[in-house]
């Protein structure tokens, strides 16, 4: 069984749609701006990678909007462009040969704010009946399950951002166990102030009020990261079942993968970045030196920079491959951001690009990594690592192989 | 306090949306929920709005006695009738 990506669908600040999206990343194109959504301006961190004209009205079913949150509305319009992206109409499909798995990380945060405000003002009887399934985890995937009419296996996996891949090899699972298309990905909306005042208790957010200097990874001094909200989703299809219905050329092939997880803090043992890195390769029974590009965490926090480049030196050799980190672009996207990763990363591989952070940035020295930096840079790219980490210790590597 | 019409619950309705297929400015008053769309949660949520608008409690069983808007439009005027 040979699990290959069919369909992709993109809801990002830097577009809606994946040649929206993959422009915007290979030009460069900032969607860091300041926060729309309510009024930030008391709060420490002002900048954010918004959605900007979603209208979810337009974009999704009528009874369906007030049941769901915001990340949910952009994970309904993801999964139907990922959907229509690999020409999957799942009515023609046997309803239990298709499966949900989406990573979830903030939840419904907008959606249950509003409510906590209702319960706080008025009391507990004028808290909606749709609380009750519009904030948790699972939302997004059962909402997406009950529209397609999907009743194969369906899950979700919330360890933030490390989930985004995980689903990706959840997706695979379920493909051996029998499913013949999985839709996967994520999103993540959490741009409210509960949502925010909650990301800023990491203590991971930027607090530099200069939009361009506020998230730079991989820099000495790196400040932490903006967040962002958005994803994507994709149509992981077993490659036997996608090429008898007439899909020719699949976007790309999940090839390998592992997940870690760190020993506490002051624990003596080191983290097990590279451990998944090279469990991932060996997954995939390649080499290093096969490994193309690598698209980073890049989370833009010192201590989290170093160890991340010290696990890709330590596997490729110093700066033995290129790194490309185009979340810089949307900000952090939690459960969103290694699922667009991995969309962007199988553009990468159609049309020879690796995107570049903006250039003009002075690298650490100690960090021994080629960041793709300034222009991106035209090469073969037939194979692709992707690294996600979550909060609390989660680590996850994914090998992409072009079809 | 003024009883509740069938103008005023199909406003509570649209706030909870409407199925493409219906139109709830035709002959709804006898179609169940259901059929226009509205799940036992959705109900749930169309009580508990006219709950807070009309300063009313419905009772855990009144899903049985709302399934369609003329026995919602019943149900709930009984209970402002009585101010229970």
């Amino acid at each position: 069984m040979t699990a290959v990506i069919t369909g992709v669908g993109v809801v990002a600040p830097t577009g809606i749609g994946v040649e929206e999206h993959w422009t915007a990343v290979v030009n460069g194109d900032t969607a860091i701006r300041p926060i729309s959504r309510f009024d930030a301006s008391g709060y420490p961190v002002r900048h954010a990678g918004e959605i900007r004209e979603f209208d979810a009205a337009e974009r999704v079913p009528s009874l369906l909007v007030p049941q769901t949150d915001h990340w949910t509305h952009l994970g309904f319009q993801a999964a139907e462009m990922a959907l229509a992206d690999a020409g999957v109409d799942p009515a023609e499909l046997p309803e239990y040969e298709m499966a949900v798995v989406t990573a979830a990380s903030s939840g419904g945060t907008e959606f249950g704010q509003k409510e906590i405000q209702k319960l706080w003002s008025k009391g507990s009887r004028a808290v909606g009946a749709y609380q009750s399934i519009a904030w948790f985890y699972a939302a997004s995937t059962g909402q997406i399950s009950i529209r397609h009419g999907m009743r194969g296996p369906c899950g979700v996996i919330a360890n933030e951002q490390a989930g985004g891949l995980d689903v990706l090899a959840q997706a695979r699972r379920m493909l051996r166990n029998g499913a013949k298309v999985v839709v996967s990905g994520g999103t993540d909306a959490s741009l409210c102030p509960y949502g925010l005042t909650a990301q800023l208790s990491s203590g991971l957010l930027s607090r530099d009020p200069d939009p361009a200097r506020a998230f730079r990874p991989f820099t000495p001094g790196a400040a932490g990261y903006l967040p962002g909200e958005g994803g994507g989703k994709l149509i992981i299809e077993d490659a036997a079942h996608a090429a008898a219905r007439g899909v020719r050329a699949p976007y790309g092939e999940v090839a390998g993968y592992a997940a870690t997880f760190d020993p506490p803090p002051r624990s003596g043992r080191p983290p097990t970045l590279r451990r998944a890195i090279d469990g991932a390769l060996a997954d995939a029974a390649i080499t290093a030196a096969e490994v193309d590009v690598v698209f980073a965490d890049a989370m833009g926090e010192a201590g989290a920079d170093l160890r991340e480049a010290a696990a890709i030196s330590a596997v490729f050799g110093p700066y033995g491959v290129p790194v490309a980190a185009p979340k810089v672009l949307t900000g952090r996207l939690y459960a969103g951001g290694a699922p667009l990763d991995v969309i962007t990363a199988l553009m990468c591989m159609r049309d020879g690009i690796v995107p570049a952070v903006p250039g003009g940035w002075e690298l650490d020295p100690e960090q021994h990594i080629d960041l793709v930096q300034g222009e991106p840079r035209r090469m073969p790219v037939r194979t692709v690592l992707v690294l996600a980490r979550g909060y609390g210790g989660f680590n996850a590597a994914l090998v992409l192989r072009a079809p | 306090m003024a009883d509740l019409g069938l103008d005023e619950l199909k406003k509570i309705m649209r706030t909870c949306g409407v199925a493409e297929s219906v139109d709830l400015d035709g002959e709804i008053l006898d179609v169940p929920f259901e059929q226009l769309g509205y799940d036992s949660l959705a109900v749930l949520e169309i009580q508990g709005q006219i709950e807070q608008e009309f300063a009313v409690a419905m009772s855990d069983d009144a899903l049985e006695h709302t399934k369609t808007p003329r026995q919602m439009l019943d149900f709930a005027n009984d209970l402002i009738t009585t101010g229970a």
